[in-house]
């Protein structure tokens, strides 16, 4: 098995395990899109017409509330120190480490939105086209939100500075994202130009996310 | 094509943290087959020099080099380093603990179950990380250094919480490395038995960076 | 022989090993007499025709929903107070049975409500009450999960069990408020107590027969748990003695 195949069912185990908290994204995203109604009311035409903005806040919300022991639970134990002498380029590990907690944490999201968006009582091609646009941004939220995790790997209270960090840097996603959704139903909009550039925004994430990440990973120890 | 590991050497390696210098001008020289005992009072920067030979910490003047060696490799990644923390995952098992990080490090040596019978954890394997005990981590932690081949050793206070024991036990461990020719460099401020030995003594060197 | 000393959890094994096939044959029989008044002698309902027939099962879900909480309530007040060995396994087991009673009582009140209502899911006063509650039982189980220590875990997750005792009431007066505000009286009410006796009976045997299977299911998980937690034990014993 080679190193980074090791890595990655190493994170899958860590994260389905007892405490590893895979579930809890998902659980958070379902309590995001409950408490949404009672502040705006039970209308229902109006929760169909914000659905996908809400079903795309949580997700991001979730995603970013998952993100902050990506690498700091390695560099409590001293495994970080490892992996940076090791072998293995730090860039992939990065990806790998985002690549297993997407797989995680951020596919249940992607699993959980078409039963979450019959609460928002969105009509079917609504909520095909929304679980579409997440299943393709939410990779991007987490490399982006990946970034953060580096930075903040030292600070023992990173996980609100990691959302403050990431938040701004995850609008474009969060634009194209919910404008793909609603451009599924209304229809002079198309559907496929805001689609293209999120998958375009997430394969661009793709690869500045493990670059920056390792980046900032590398000067954590210094 | 490796060859062996002939000689790590510093050269005037200074290093600041935090604004305080904690190496200042340090050089030495570690020969294979025989251990480097770096010893000092605390703050004197044994741990310091460990890291930075590691290439987690980077210094500001000096350098370092290897006589022999893979050339294809860069420092660290010739090193086993043997920390204060044990890089280990309460969730997984003894056994996954150990396989992951041989599988990582890469150029694997001794099986899993090997290493494991070496440090006297074999019985352990099935039981998760978290039920050990602060010694029985402690011997995991060390058995990393077993499964794959590294010919440098850096070990910071490596018989911290051992019993007598299991210290004589990784004492063996470490003299069958410097036999077969690798190198140690060990930090500690208990006076370690090695077989051949050579000691650097950091002077308390607590002075202002200019 | 005194209440405690079944306390004893080798006592507990050996009781239910004893009661628990016993028990699963009433559960059975049971259902068997519940199943078939539903399906061969209730009568079709004028306006909903057979959908109505989903209430037999919808309504002994949401009962069960709330007489698990209450259970966990007793055991996690039996953590407390009396430090009872029992009391933790018999509320860490109930968390996810009622967890699943819940889902299905949600379940159930969706598939009944889109003949009624159009759509799979209104916001409706007692709908939105049972989602909350699905949703705290999901917090106590992830409460129980994250924390490894099985005495620190079921300390927490009674602190907060009765804290959604005390908040419980009040959530469900405050999703009631919220929505009479927005809606008045457009939902589907079932007839409170003017329901016929020929529903009531079928309904009520339902209800008995689910209260069983919610009986068989926590003294088998309970059983489990106390089993899990003696090869826990054991293991650490291992772990200890290896040397």
């Amino acid at each position: 098995m080679s190193a980074l195949s090791a890595l990655f069912v190493r994170e899958m185990k860590l994260a389905t395990r007892v405490g590893g908290g895979a579930l809890m994204g998902a659980l958070f995203f379902l309590i995001v899109v409950t408490v949404v109604p009672f502040g705006v009311g039970p209308d229902l035409n109006l929760l169909a017409r914000i659905g996908p903005a809400i079903l795309w806040i949580g997700a991001l919300l979730a995603t970013l509330l998952s993100l902050d022991r990506l690498f700091q639970a390695d560099r409590d134990d001293g495994g970080l120190d490892l992996v940076l002498m090791g072998e293995a380029p730090l860039e992939l590990v990065v990806l790998i480490k985002c690549l297993a907690h997407w797989t995680a944490t951020g596919l249940p999201l992607v699993i959980a939105s078409p039963m979450l968006a019959v609460f928002m009582n969105m009509e079917p091609v609504a909520i095909g086209a929304t679980t579409l646009t997440l299943l393709v941004g939410t990779p991007a939220l987490t490399f982006v939100g990946a970034i953060g995790a580096a930075l903040t790997v030292s600070l023992r209270r990173g996980g609100l500075l990691l959302a403050i960090l990431v938040l701004p840097l995850t609008v474009p996603v969060m634009i194209f994202g919910v404008s793909a959704a609603t451009a599924a139903v209304q229809e002079p909009v198309p559907f496929a130009t805001p689609f293209s550039i999120l998958a375009a925004l997430g394969l661009f994430s793709m690869v500045l996310g493990p670059i920056a990440g390792a980046a900032a990973l590398r000067h954590a120890g210094d | 094509m490796s060859t062996s590991v002939k000689r790590l050497f510093g050269r005037s390696l200074t290093l600041d943290r935090g604004g305080r210098r904690v190496l200042s001008d340090l050089s030495f020289e570690a020969a294979a087959g025989s251990a480097l005992v770096v010893t000092g009072a605390n703050g004197a920067g044994k741990s310091t020099l460990l890291r930075l030979i590691a290439g987690l910490l980077r210094p500001v003047a000096g350098d370092l080099g290897l006589d022999g060696g893979d050339p294809e490799l860069t420092i660290p990644q010739q090193c086993h380093y043997f920390g204060h923390m044990d890089a280990l995952k309460p969730q997984l098992s003894v056994e996954e603990n150990l396989g992951f990080w041989r599988a990582f490090t890469g150029s694997a040596d001794a099986t899993v179950f090997e290493a494991l019978a070496r440090v006297g954890l074999a019985r352990l394997a099935s039981l998760p990380a978290a039920y050990l005990s602060a010694g029985q981590r402690r011997r995991l932690a060390f058995a990393r250094l077993l499964v794959t081949k590294r010919p440098i050793w850096l070990l910071d206070e490596p018989t911290s919480a051992l019993d007598a024991a299991s210290e004589a036990r990784l004492l063996e461990v470490v003299g069958d490395h410097l036999d077969g020719g690798g190198l140690v460099v060990a930090a500690t401020h208990l006076a370690l038995p090695f077989a051949r030995m050579d000691s650097l003594r950091l002077g308390p060197s607590v002075v202002e960076a200019a | 022989m005194r209440l405690i000393d079944y306390a004893n959890p080798t006592r507990f094994l050996g009781l239910t090993a004893t009661v628990l096939p016993w028990l699963a044959v009433v559960t059975a029989l049971t259902f068997a007499v519940g199943l078939y008044l539903v399906v061969f002698v209730a009568p079709a309902d004028y306006q909903q025709g057979e959908t109505v027939k989903i209430m037999y099962i919808h309504v002994p879900f949401a009962w069960l929903s709330m007489f698990c909480y209450v259970t966990m309530a007793g055991s996690a007040f039996g953590t407390l107070v009396w430090r009872h060995p029992l009391a933790d396994v018999s509320a860490k087991c109930a968390a996810p049975i009622g967890a699943a009673f819940t889902f299905l009582a949600l379940a159930t009140g969706s598939l009944w409500g889109k003949p009624m209502w159009g759509t799979w899911w209104v916001w409706d006063a007692r709908l939105t009450s049972v989602l909350v509650l699905f949703i705290m039982y999901l917090g106590l189980i992830a409460l129980q999960e994250t924390i490894e220590d099985p005495a620190r875990a079921a300390k927490a997750s009674a602190i907060l069990t009765l804290v959604g005792v005390v908040n419980i009431p009040i959530i469900k007066f405050s999703v009631d408020w919220w929505n009479t505000l927005h809606q008045p009286s457009s939902v589907f009410r079932m007839g409170g107590s003017t329901i016929a006796a020929s529903m009531l009976v079928p309904l009520l045997i339902m209800a008995t027969a689910f209260t069983l299977l919610f009986l068989v299911l926590h003294l088998m998980a309970m059983r489990n748990e106390i089993l899990r937690r003696r090869i826990r034990a054991m293991r650490m014993i291992e772990a200890a003695g290896a040397e």
